[in-house]
């Protein structure tokens, strides 16, 4: 069998790994998980957050991380006005409305990115971005880690934030019942702009731990959408926690596939996995059983 | 002592889509009183509550609660002001806590600050949800989880209490017991508006009743007149 030490590398890197992939998924599936809304644009909204990083350390001198003191309460306020006054809009006039105003922003979100910043690869190359740091022989991209920190914090205080205070259990609610919602008094409209902002600020957030971690392109955003889809479809849409764990088997399914078979099986393999998932559990390990 | 006009219903037509629900609809509530609207599946009687909570807002005519227009606005408004639903199916939070659920029932600005007053006194009214405040909503019977409704509606402050068939699947001694709480809920100063299809239990419970029949009030009065009366005896008790 497999040398067990051998094992150790893909497992870190896999765990490690799913973290930024859970951190990318965090703000798809509170999305879809309160307002039913599948956000395409949600890997362009991701990348934005990447170039907003990468505006601020080449023009501003800014650290990218630091520079979320700004990024995030931009893209909350966007978010916040997207909703309220853009998809609650669209929901009005039909289901798929709001599906097809997200995949316009995507479009637009790439084309204005090509413009602006041309489809040159880019990296948030920090100095720290390409240190690395050891577990006994071994070594890893601290990028890595600070990606997994980054998961657990904003996946913590998210669920923490849901559990605990008034708007997070409206939101709770809101997502399980909007009528009754309605019957308590909750202001839905108010409820799902803010859930959408902050699943905007998660954006912001993972769009620069990605930078951090890899180079980008204007049309990064897709393979990373369909990244944030799996780890959704197997952690349970709406789950906080479900969406971190789904990140860790996601990213250990493909460092373990590229260990074990190649590195061109390693998405082949995920894929598969989301597929199983889907066929047995198909609302997902920690999801809600819908309701008829 | 005058009783003061609490929600005043003035010729409301009300649809569904483009069906017309409710036709030149009017009722008056006094506060403190109990009043019950009775009647079949279709006549209505859930579209007006809901058009009372302002999930629906009337074609035509009005709706005043404590002599400002209500007619209008949205239903987070609704509850603001003083107006609470029980729902028909009770509509808990099934993937939420017991005490999750009072918890958001206090949801909007004024009653935050009462909250745990509110709760106490829904625990002293239904002690079942105190031993059972953390268990999720759906894991509750059907006579609990009516419990849960009402002591959510309670946890609003509300001054008028709407409640949806309340004795929907339950058993008489549970509905007994419900109704003991609701006479409770009475003697606290809260105003309660019920709809039963249970024609003897609404007469039983309440002081005023409203029949409705396919969209409209056709009988409406003291129950002690309404028990009299030729027609509701032919319909409802066969007489």
């Amino acid at each position: 069998m497999t040398d067990l030490a051998d094992l150790f590398t893909p497992i870190v890197m896999g765990i490690l790994l799913g973290g930024l992939y859970a951190l990318i998924a965090l703000g798809l599936s509170l999305v879809f998980g309160v307002m039913k809304l599948i956000n395409v644009a949600h890997g362009d909204l991701v990348l934005f957050g990447s170039y907003f990083g990468y505006a601020a350390m080449t023009l501003l001198g800014v650290d990218p991380i630091l520079s979320l003191v700004m990024s995030i309460p931009i893209l909350f306020a966007i978010g916040f006005f997207i909703q309220k006054y853009l998809m609650r809009r669209a929901f009005g006039i039909s289901m798929e409305a709001p599906l097809l105003i997200a995949f316009g922003i995507s479009l637009i979100l790439q084309n204005v990115q090509q413009i602006t910043w041309s489809p040159m690869a880019r990296g948030l190359t920090t100095p720290y971005a390409l240190e690395s740091f050891s577990i006994g022989p071994f070594r890893f991209p601290l990028s890595y880690l600070l990606d997994f920190i980054a998961a657990l914090v904003v996946t913590l205080s998210l669920r923490e934030f849901l559990r605990r205070t008034y708007l997070g259990k409206a939101i709770n609610a809101a997502s399980q019942d909007k009528r009754t919602a309605l019957l308590m008094g909750i202001n839905t409209g108010r409820v799902y702009a803010f859930a959408f902002a902050i699943a905007m600020a998660t954006a912001a957030i993972s769009g620069v731990f990605l930078g951090l971690t890899f180079p980008f392109t204007p049309t990064s955003g897709i393979s990373f959408l369909i990244l944030a889809f799996g780890v959704v479809i197997i952690g349970g849409l709406g789950s906080m926690l479900g969406t971190f764990i789904g990140g860790m088997i996601l990213g250990l399914a493909q460092t373990l596939g590229g260990y074990f078979a190649s590195a061109t099986a390693q998405m082949l393999i995920l894929y598969v996995i989301v597929l199983v998932v889907l066929a047995v559990k198909p609302q997902g390990l920690f999801g809600r059983k819908e309701r008829a | 002592m005058p009783q003061e006009t609490l929600l005043k219903v003035s010729m409301i037509d009300v649809f569904h889509s483009s069906l017309q629900v409710l036709w030149n609809v009017s009722l008056t509530i006094k506060a403190g009183e109990i009043v019950a609207l009775i009647g079949t599946n279709s006549s209505g009687k859930s579209t007006l509550l809901d058009t009372i909570s302002n999930l629906i807002h009337p074609i035509k005519g009005s709706i005043d609660f404590e002599g400002k227009s209500i007619t209008t606005l949205e239903p987070y408004e609704t509850v603001d002001l003083g107006i609470s639903q029980v729902p028909e199916g009770r509509g808990i939070f099934p993937d939420m806590t017991v005490l999750d659920n009072l918890i958001i029932g206090s949801y909007n600005r004024k009653a935050r600050p009462k909250r745990e007053q509110n709760l106490q006194m829904v625990y002293d009214l239904f002690p079942r949800l105190g031993e059972r405040r953390s268990q999720l909503g759906n894991t509750l019977s059907g006579g609990e989880q009516q419990m849960l409704a009402i002591g959510r509606g309670l946890m609003s402050a509300p001054k008028l209490m709407l409640l949806d068939e309340m004795s929907l699947g339950l058993s008489p001694l549970v509905v007994n017991y419900l109704y003991e709480a609701l006479r409770e809920i009475k003697e606290r100063g809260i105003t309660i508006f019920f709809v039963e299809q249970n024609v003897r239990r609404s007469l039983a419970e309440a002081e005023t009743a409203y029949i409705l029949e396919r969209g409209r009030v056709v009988l409406s009065g003291p129950v002690a007149e309404l028990r009299e009366e030729e027609e509701v005896r032919k319909a409802y008790f066969g007489v």
